[in-house]
């Protein structure tokens, strides 16, 4: 049974991409644009869960990340374009630079202190790009040619739809893997009981800090999709709306796992699409702020354990058996009401 | 015989109370070095401050000689200490297995290494199998620690402790909370252990304490008022009269 | 910078600074009684300022009237808010707190939207606060400002007189400390929770309602006040109202001397800041060690 339920974990996200990667040529351009736009969110909150899912760090600012991501791109790209050979490693690279910049500083604080100083950063980064020349303020700046690698040409659809869905390939895999390794381990063990790390001989701190520059260069990653594909960039990238979404797509999906994060991001642009497509809900539409935001507090009051939680509530309880470290019981199993 | 770990005039400040006043002591290998007291005797300060979870404001601590009074927890974990905790601090939701096969990981961390598998790590189960047989709880590893009995989840607090192979152990409080069987099954797990380590005990249950210590020191308001074997302890009129005399 | 101008930053600095202990004390007190983080702080700020716009051309002249008729309806929205709201709250980890509260900030948004819509307004100081007075030769400073300086002042004293002179201050010390123990003691802390939290709210819609007439009220404003207030708690303590004083007070002056002397980078300034207390002390500069 727990081979199915595992089987099932590792073979199905796969199966799922294969299948997108086949449906690819006969999705309608609305479509696959959207299908696009929703995996280079995926990758963006997989980026988050690595912080939070695994190792229990609650960062209300990473969309910051996200957004330098984008704008080193932009910027670098500057009025001729650039090769994606040095532009993604730019974008995940300045990223990365400013994920080992605040997570040395966040790190030193815990709790709620942790959530507000990351938000705090994350503000700083807005209004280094809103308010001062350096990012062309509150409009934002336009890229006039999109990355390129040889014939691999940014400003393709084609090119952009297998970009990422590659990359997020790419990412889940990674994180898997990190998940199951000693790393993820320890993650996982200063998420369940930091003080026990400590005693044990763990230096908590530099592992901490390594997840949260990893997450911050994997936002980056999705910066510089979201660059390439919209071709422009602006501050609300990284204004702090988007770093409460991306924590929301997460708990949306469910906590712990990876497919969460996937399903989360999903889930939550077609909620917002739903909430304000006045053929679907009327003139309710002009009020998504309205229902998006009851919405959010009855998801997150009834369903702390995200879609995934009510899938699992559905199919039977585990029997005492142990828990895997992202647990979703067999599906198979004996029925409990 | 030399002496593992060195205490010397270890001091903590709070403002102005003096929670740990000058305290000397040492553990010695093949020793069960017992520290009593009554409540707010300083016990638990001194305890964190050997771990390295509490800064001390003055005095020397030394391991092998070594002197270790400004490193961090985790680096004195590394060098050989182990500390079990009074409130049970382990994984609840991994299995008991797991419990001390991440702990044994910190000796072994190598976290680059992501294309293995963290259950895969040789010298990490190995570790863990020792210290879950130690422990006897080779029967329960696979069972979530969550779920274990509370004397079971003491032994796994030691198992734990004993999974980073450390020289000396710190143990505050190990018999919280046990029965007589419990009790019985710890203090031989803990003989057993005394050959090959250094142990400092902090305890309340003075009948065991009596048994298994070879030295024990006494602490009143932060100080030692007296330090020697059982006999020499039990004998004394200062211990009588601060501790022993207001029990039972 | 001469003597008149340097005067009127100090001024300005301090009342700015005020000015967010008010909302700031709120946010540090709900936190560290109750333990909720509360995003959704600065709507009340904002719905502080939305009200003055609201009520000033009801109360004509009647400022300090309106002000009082303000801190009543917000204590009531708070009270009301605490026990349809909040009080779930309380046991839920910070993490649903933080999203919980998030909702509930697009709830007020769309509120405010449907009723006052999306307009940027201004609200005029009552007619005996207009105007200014002269400041050494060349500066003149605005009564108004001062005015809202000396009743943060009055309040910031009135907070202190009833956290620490008071039964009911005592309660709420008594409460941030040891919760379970206060329970045993007969006092009611739902009750106790429900006045702080409705306090607290006040606090904020009446920092809001002071700062209509200076600043202009428009829909960011909630937003803005609630990262400053949480830059503010965090170089504080959690929890510390003094701190909260001290920190604000600071980001006041690093605020309004940075724009004077650095202009366009000078919002960086409180994140400086902020970081440089991070480096020195991460608990804040009054707040308790973990």
């Amino acid at each position: 049974m727990k081979n199915i339920s595992a089987t099932m974990r590792h073979w199905l996200p796969l199966a799922c991409a294969l299948a997108l990667a086949a449906l690819g040529p006969w999705m309608s351009p609305y479509l696959a644009d959207f299908v696009v736009k929703v995996m280079i969110l995926s990758i963006f909150a997989l980026s988050l869960e690595l912080l939070v899912g695994m190792t229990g760090l609650v960062s209300l600012g990473h969309a910051a990340f996200y957004g330098i991501g984008a704008y080193a791109t932009v910027l670098g790209a500057g009025r001729d374009g650039g090769s994606i050979a040095w532009l993604l490693p730019l974008a995940m690279g300045s990223a990365a630079a400013y994920a080992l910049v605040v997570g040395a500083l966040s790190l030193r604080t815990r709790g709620v202190y942790f959530i507000m100083v990351t938000l705090a950063f994350a503000q700083m980064a807005f209004f280094v790009f809103h308010d001062t020349p350096f990012g062309g303020g509150s409009d934002g700046i336009y890229m006039y040619v999109r990355p390129t690698l040889g014939a691999i040409d940014m400003e393709s659809r084609w090119v952009q739809f297998y970009g990422v869905l590659g990359a997020l390939v790419g990412t889940y895999g990674l994180l898997a893997l990190i998940r199951r390794s000693r790393l993820g381990a320890a993650l996982a063990g200063i998420r369940v009981n930091e003080q026990r790390m400590r005693a044990a001989g763990f230096a908590v701190y530099g592992y901490k800090l390594a997840a949260f520059v990893i997450a911050g260069a994997l936002a980056g990653l999705a910066g510089f999709l979201v660059a390439s594909r919209d071709g422009v960039v602006n501050p609300e990238l990284m204004a702090w709306h988007n770093s409460g979404e991306v924590l929301l797509m997460i708990i949306l999906g469910g906590l712990g796992h990876l497919r969460g994060a996937v399903i989360g991001a999903v889930a939550f642009t077609l909620l917002k699409e739903v909430l304000s497509t006045h053929a679907l809900v009327g003139p309710l539409a002009d009020q998504w702020q309205l229902t998006l935001g009851l919405a959010i507090i009855a998801f997150v009051a009834l369903l702390p354990k995200g879609l995934i939680g009510v899938a699992a509530r559905l199919s039977p309880a585990a029997n005492g058996a142990a828990p895997k470290l992202d647990a979703v019981p067999a599906p198979n199993a004996k029925v409990t009401p | 015989m030399s002496a593992l770990l060195s205490v010397e005039n270890l001091t903590r400040r709070f403002g102005g109370l003096v929670a740990v006043n000058a305290v000397t002591l040492d553990l010695r290998l093949g020793e069960v070095h017992a520290v009593i007291g009554t409540n707010g005797a300083g016990k638990s300060t001194l305890i964190n401050m050997l771990s390295g979870e509490i800064d001390a404001s003055s005095g020397r601590i030394a391991l092998a000689g070594e002197d270790i009074t400004t490193r961090a927890q985790s680096h004195r974990a590394r060098a050989g200490i182990g500390r079990s905790y009074q409130r049970t601090t382990i994984f609840a939701e991994f299995t008991a297995r797991e419990n001390c096969r991440l702990a044994a990981q910190a000796a072994n961390p190598r976290p680059w290494a992501i294309w293995q598998r963290a259950q895969d790590c040789a010298a990490s189960n190995a570790a863990a199998e020792e210290a879950l047989g130690a422990a006897g709880l080779r029967v329960e590893s696979d069972r979530v620690a969550g779920t274990l009995s509370h004397g079971a989840k003491r032994q796994l607090e030691v198992a734990m402790c004993l999974a980073t192979r450390p020289r000396v152990l710190l143990l505050d409080e190990p018999l919280a909370g046990m029965g007589a069987e419990e009790t019985e099954r710890m203090l031989a797990l803990l003989t057993q252990l005394k050959a090959t380590h250094a142990i400092l005990l902090v305890e309340h249950d003075m009948d065991a304490v009596f048994r298994i210590a070879d030295r024990i020191t006494v602490m009143v308001n932060g100080a030692v008022i007296a330090t020697g074997d059982p006999a020499a302890i039990r004998g004394n009129p200062d211990v009588r009269q601060a501790y022993l005399g207001e029990e039972h | 910078m001469d003597v008149g101008t340097f005067l009127v930053q100090c001024l300005n600095a301090v009342q700015y600074g005020l000015l967010l202990f008010l909302v700031a004390s709120g946010l540090t007190l709900i936190f560290g009684i109750m333990g909720v983080i509360n995003l959704a702080h600065g709507s009340f700020y904002m719905l502080g300022a939305y009200m003055a716009f609201a009520l000033s051309p009801l109360f004509g002249d009647q400022f300090l009237v309106m002000l009082v008729a303000g801190v009543v309806l917000a204590a009531l929205f708070g009270y009301v808010l605490e026990w349809a709201f909040f009080s779930y709250l309380y046991q839920r980890d910070h993490l649903q707190q933080v999203l919980m509260t998030y909702g509930l900030i697009l709830v007020f948004e769309a509120l405010r939207s449907m009723l006052v819509g999306n307009d940027v307004h201004g609200v005029k100081a009552p007619p005996w606060l207009e105007g200014s007075f002269a400041l050494g030769e060349l500066m003149r400073y605005p009564w108004y400002r001062l005015f809202a300086s000396a009743a943060c002042i009055v309040l910031a004293l009135g907070l202190y007189f009833v956290v620490n002179r008071t039964r009911l201050g005592m309660m709420i010390r008594a409460g941030a400390s040891n919760r379970d123990m206060v329970r045993g003691l007969g006092i009611d802390i739902r009750r106790l929770y429900r006045i702080v939290f409705a306090a607290g709210v006040a606090l904020a819609a009446l920092a809001g309602m002071i700062a209509a007439p200076m600043s202009s009220v428009y829909p960011g404003m909630g937003g803005s006040v609630l990262i400053i207030c949480f830059v503010v708690v965090v170089i504080g303590g959690v929890g510390s109202i003094t701190g909260a004083l001290v920190a604000s007070l600071l980001v006041g002056f690093v605020d309004t001397f940075g724009k004077v002397f650095f202009a366009e980078l000078s919002g960086m300034g409180i994140y400086v800041l902020m970081a440089a207390v991070l480096i020195w002390r991460p608990e804040g500069l009054m707040g308790r060690k973990t």
